[in-house]
């Protein structure tokens, strides 16, 4: 029990404020319960379909699969497929960082785990098509172009400030997370 | 939209696995709730953290700052305003259109997404359970950068 507390200490602080904002000024804290509420929703639709996938992957895929496709020595199979992965994501990005975890586990190198990252932020396909509705082709398409370089430039520089050991702690660190 | 067919995949390869391996199923089930848990304290702090945010801060507030004759001083304003917030992207590009027809400006719009997307001030505590600080903050510093470049070209090409 006390351990749960303090697991949980932050939010508790950070519901106990909304509350007070309820107390202080009505209309602005059930503004902020009812957005809270929308948020819950969307991660209710997102995150225990993605964590069931990560659960199937963890059990059935082997890592030396996973290895081969996406490790070490991949290459460009490994960046291009990251990129499709991360691509065909949905939800924001902190459902990308379990997802993560698990590729971690699995042995995929930490530089197609960083443009993974990198295209599950920004350039999701069905998010694609929206803003294409809402913003128009043009926008659309030259923020994609720019992306995808970007994401991979932003890949490079973070595996180039990491050393081996740091990374392996990250990996060693995912391998207890479950 | 999207999300239901993230449902119906994970339901259909439930299925098979079950249908394959009950036993082997249950494990994926028990290491998939324990993953969730593990992160849920996180979770459900920046959820509650955003809707305080969010109802603090309004569209009129918004187009007011970042407007299209606010310069480089509303780019950098749109891009801090876009990396402590955090807003699904369904929302987040009819509002962006919403800004547009008030006022705000194209480049500014563009930096207000690109950190949107990439940069979470937020989520940072999530970032770091899993990729630790020194990473998790170097990334948002150069996906913040980034942002501007993303922001200067789009201003140029869309008009």
């Amino acid at each position: 029990m006390k351990k749960l507390i303090k697991r949980y200490r932050v939010f508790i602080i950070v519901f106990l404020a909304m509350i007070i904002l309820v107390l202080v000024n009505r209309p602005l804290g059930t503004k902020a319960f009812t957005i809270t509420g929308n948020s819950i929703l969307e991660m209710l639709l997102v995150i225990p379909p993605i964590f069931v996938l990560l659960g199937l992957l963890d059990i059935w895929v082997p890592r030396e699969t996973m290895i081969k496709y996406m490790g070490e020595g991949s290459g460009l199979k490994g960046i291009i497929l990251s990129i499709i992965i991360g691509s065909a994501a949905a939800g924001p990005l902190y459902g990308a960082f379990p997802v993560a975890a698990v590729f971690m586990k699995k042995g995929v190198k930490f530089m197609n785990i960083l443009i993974f990252i990198g295209a599950w932020s920004t350039t999701k396909i069905p998010m694609f098509l929206f803003e294409i509705t809402a913003l128009g082709s043009r926008f659309a398409i030259s923020r994609l172009l720019i992306d995808i370089p970007g994401i991979i430039i932003i890949a490079l520089i973070l595996s180039k400030t990491v050393s081996r050991e740091e990374v392996k702690i990250l990996y060693e660190n995912a391998k207890a997370m479950d | 939209m999207d999300s239901y067919i993230f449902y119906g995949l994970a339901i259909a390869l439930l299925a098979v696995s079950f249908f394959k391996d009950k036993k082997k199923t249950k494990t994926a089930l028990k290491k998939a709730w324990r993953a969730f848990e593990n992160i849920l304290p996180e979770f459900l702090t920046v959820i509650f953290l955003v809707g305080f945010l969010l109802a603090v801060l309004n569209t009129e507030t918004i187009s007011k700052i970042i407007g299209a004759e606010s310069g480089w001083i509303g780019v950098v304003l749109a891009a801090v305003i876009g990396s402590v917030t955090l807003i699904p992207g369904f929302v987040a590009f009819p509002t962006a259109a919403i800004l547009l027809e008030n006022g705000a400006g194209y480049t500014q719009i563009a930096a207000f997404l690109s950190t949107l997307m990439m940069v979470g001030v937020i989520t940072l505590p999530v970032e770091m359970k899993y990729f630790g600080k020194k990473i998790s903050i170097i990334r948002n510093v150069l996906a913040f950068f980034f942002s501007f470049a993303v922001a200067a070209i789009i201003g140029m090409v869309v008009m």
